[in-house]
């Protein structure tokens, strides 16, 4: 073991941040789908009167007295934020923005209040609110384990509820579950971990902690409990290495390095993940480019040869790209990768279709006319849904539809022919 | 007295009020409430890298650099929304990672540097009256009131000038896309007004004033009309009575300015919670509740009036009524009490009968109930549906309505069971 590893005081603010981020990470993802990731922001703010609350109510400036005072003023944020969307016509986002920026407000004025007051500076409060993990010791860990175990129990217990109320809370309400009393609860379940978040990291970075992990999880799965387990994961991962790197270098403050590392794992998550990233999802796009430049590219020689009247006309490239409106550069890459296939011949830089060639080239032209003619004639065909990204159209209309059209193609004299010669001619 | 600073921070506050209130209600109405919180956070980075390159505190490179951060804190937020992450939480991820961000450079390169997060980040609006902006020597006034008086002749301008583009955003950006409005351009617009008047506003007054302003007076104002126009008004106004009444407070209390003006402010959206004419709580409450009411008196005497027609005696008691109405006691003998009140029954002994003019009434309420069964026996209602129907409808419908009823039913004698159809007056 390393001897920075070696040193207590680091195992324990390593220990609490793990644990924070763990919890946070889980009950962030219920939050997440809920649509009220801020709302750990919201009740981050809305503790600071409680904290000055207990302390003008008791004088003693205690751990346990501000937690209490912390965690009232947080549920009775949560209420207000209930109450209000449940009882008017204000949404989520500006009740979340009232409570915290009101509560906020009154946080300091008493904050002010006690400052100006004779009970002497206001030292300890304002170090609860923004946050020190720097110095965090055993017994802080030790009420940070507690509640990290019960928010985790908790979400497992009641993961079946919870899972209802972020997809379906009209249906819970429909089979009598109260969906009232399930958000109290995920309310309660975040108050907590935000109230004994706050010391470890401050407001802020406590409302990341409950956002960035279950948002980076969100890319890797469509499973509630997958994500569930990667966003506790992740938000464990970031506390570790937020409190490891913040002990490699001086003045470096542990809670802002926690955020930054849950931030660079969102990063890595929108940026790598599969289907849901940015680059899975840039390389389907690719992928579609490329399949529809080939199609145009056998569309282009097909129809050039049927307007020349000779399936063996042999064109340029320039020459089609006139015709056929088409980018020249993009054309020639198309009808290099086509040669490379075996769909077209080159002699003299003037191009034209083998036999093979004609025959995908066929398909692809019928189809995309079939598909011109259902467009045109959508409304009297009657099929109203379709999945437009079908490859070919016999998949995905019906076989009598598919008649009707080729009928119309007919009747606007685009049906494409297949070449009689087929066959290989000679090698 | 409240002496001239006093009243220059009151003006600086309603101005700084107003300019949040009136983009305030756009936030509320396209639910980017938190987004004034986002800015006034992630624009930390921004300041301090300012700092760092100019090696000084002067103001106008922090409010440049807090500037270039709030706008790009309005795009990353866009573009992650477009990337497929949810809207709340493309907030969240970034305000929080660029704040950390801020923190971490902060404290490893501006430490104990002459940069203070709180008085950078978090200018305090009773400090305003001392930073005076000076023109050829003379003074003109604290540079906040300027500053953020033309803050809100910008916001006033430029949302005028598009206002029909940014309303039609507001509500139905789908519709606007449809007519050719530009919405992506207007949104970058109205966050680039947001971030230029958070970050104006809060290097002055302080970051909670802004925050509360960008969401209170909006939030109030929507509970208080329907239309735009007026919200707006209502949000300016709101902002600037809490800044005026947040000062009278802090100064009795001795207490935070801003913290107070919030607080206040938060007072006056309590209000319109509980007490809006068309939304508040305690006023629908109070409408459901009279309403209830005179369904109840509505009921007692409909069923009085149907007893003397069947010949029974005139008086009852509040058990009789109770048994006929199905009612529990104590809700017969107070709707009974009640009645007597208004004069519409006379209490005898232990019993009530009917006024005059309570009878009066009994028989119009008769001849309503007796006219819309008729009415939905011609739609052709099967007929032993009619009487519970009419039960519910009855309590809705006015004077013109039955004589309407009268007309299309043809003056009928009698309702469908057979039974008479007072006539009016009679």
């Amino acid at each position: 073991m390393p001897d920075w590893l070696a040193d207590s005081n680091t195992q324990w603010v390593l220990a609490g941040c793990v644990l924070l981020g763990i919890s946070s990470g889980v009950l962030g993802s219920f939050a997440l789908l809920r649509r009220r990731s801020l709302m750990g922001d919201a009740l981050a703010h809305a503790a600071l009167p409680g904290v000055c609350a207990a302390f003008l109510i008791t004088g003693t400036r205690s751990l346990p007295v501000f937690l209490i005072g912390a965690l009232i003023a947080g549920l009775l944020g949560a209420g207000c934020i209930q109450a209000i969307t449940r009882h008017s016509r204000i949404k989520e986002d500006a009740a979340l923005g009232l409570v915290l920026s009101v509560f906020f407000g009154f946080g300091i004025v008493l904050l002010t209040l006690i400052q100006h007051s004779d009970r002497g500076s206001q030292a300890g409060l304002d170090k609860f609110i923004f946050g020190q993990a720097a110095s965090l010791i055993g017994t802080d860990v030790q009420v940070m384990a507690g509640c990290a175990a019960v928010v985790c129990i908790a979400s497992a217990a009641l993961f079946k509820e919870f899972k209802l109320l972020c997809f379906d809370a009209e249906f819970a309400r429909g089979i009598g579950f109260s969906a009232t009393f399930l958000d109290g609860l995920l309310m309660l379940l975040i108050v907590l971990a935000v109230v004994i978040g706050l010391q470890a990291v401050g407001v802020v970075l406590m409302a990341a902690m409950l956002i960035t992990p279950a948002a980076a999880a969100r890319f890797w799965t469509d499973r509630l409990d997958a994500m569930v387990w990667n966003a506790g994961l992740i938000g464990g991962l970031s506390g570790a290495l937020g409190a490891l790197l913040s002990t490699l270098a001086v003045r470096m403050p542990t809670g802002p390095l926690i955020v930054l590392a849950a931030t660079v794992m969102f990063l890595i998550s929108l940026v790598f993940a599969p289907r849901r990233g940015l680059l899975s999802k840039a390389a389907r796009l690719l992928a579609i480019r490329s399949q529809v430049a080939r199609e145009n590219a056998l569309r282009a020689l097909y129809e050039y040869a049927e307007a020349a009247g000779a399936w063996d006309v042999k064109v340029s490239r320039d020459e089609l790209a006139a015709v056929k409106g088409q980018n020249p550069v993009g054309l020639a890459a198309q009808i290099a990768r086509l040669e490379r296939e075996g769909l077209v011949v080159t002699h003299d830089g003037r191009s034209s279709l083998t036999p093979e060639g004609l025959r995908t080239a066929y398909e692809v032209v019928r189809n995309h006319r079939l598909w011109e003619m259902f467009l045109m004639y959508e409304g009297q065909l009657g099929a109203d849904h379709v999945d437009r990204d079908a490859d070919f159209i016999e998949h995905h209309l019906p076989r009598a539809t598919v008649a009707e059209l080729e009928r119309l193609l007919r009747v606007h004299g685009l049906e494409p022919e297949l070449p009689p010669s087929v066959h290989p001619v000679a090698a | 007295m409240i002496g001239t600073s006093g009243a220059w921070i009151i003006l600086t506050g309603a101005l700084v009020a107003a300019s949040c209130g009136f983009l305030g209600c756009f936030l509320v109405l396209r639910r980017l409430s938190l987004l004034g919180d986002a800015i006034s956070h992630a624009v930390l980075p921004g300041i301090v890298v300012a700092f760092l390159l100019t090696k000084s505190t002067t103001s106008l490179p922090m409010f440049l650099g807090a500037i270039i951060l709030g706008l790009l804190t309005a795009f990353i937020v866009q573009s992650l929304a477009q990337g497929g992450v949810q809207g709340d939480a493309a907030i969240g991820v970034t305000f929080t990672a660029l704040f950390s961000l801020g923190v971490v450079l902060l404290s490893r390169f501006a430490y104990g540097k002459d940069l203070d997060l709180d008085c950078v980040l978090y200018g305090e609006i009773a400090y305003t009256p001392f930073d005076t902006l000076l023109l050829g020597g003379k003074s003109l006034g604290p540079r906040a009131a300027w500053v953020n008086g033309g803050l809100l002749l910008l916001n006033v301008l430029v949302v005028g000038l598009l206002y029909k583009e940014l309303k039609i955003c507001a509500f139905d950006p789908e519709m606007a896309t449809a007519v050719g409005v530009n919405v992506a351009l207007m949104h970058y617009l109205l966050m680039g007004l947001v971030s230029v008047t958070t970050v104006g506003a809060f290097d002055s007054v302080g970051a909670i004033l802004v925050v509360a302003m960008l969401i209170v007076p909006g939030a109030t104002a929507y509970l208080l009309t329907d239309r735009l126009e007026h919200m707006l008004g209502i949000a300016m106004g709101v902002g600037a009575a809490s800044s005026v009444a947040g000062y009278f407070v802090a100064r009795s209390l001795d207490c935070s300015i801003a913290g107070a003006m919030a607080t206040v402010c938060g007072g006056f959206f309590t209000l319109a919670f509980l007490f809006s004419p068309s939304h508040g709580v305690v006023t629908r409450n109070v409408a459901q509740r009279r309403l209830r009411r005179r369904v109840a008196q509505e009921d007692v005497l409909l069923w009085a009036g149907r007893r003397l027609e069947a010949g029974q005696t005139a008086a009852f008691d509040a058990r009789d009524l109770s048994r006929g109405l199905e009612w529990l006691l104590p809700d017969a003998a107070a709707a009974a009490r009640r009645l007597t009140g208004d004069g519409l029954l006379a209490a005898r002994g232990e019993g009530f009968s009917l006024t005059e003019r309570g009878a009066a009434q009994a028989q119009e309420l008769i001849r309503r109930h007796r006219l819309y069964e008729s009415y939905l026996d011609d739609l052709g209602y099967a007929t032993d549906h009619l009487h519970a129907a009419a039960d519910r409808v009855e309590h809705h419908v006015s004077a013109e309505m039955t004589a309407a009823l009268d007309v299309a039913t043809r003056f009928p004698d009698r309702d469908p069971q057979g039974k008479p159809i007072p006539r009016s007056g009679s």
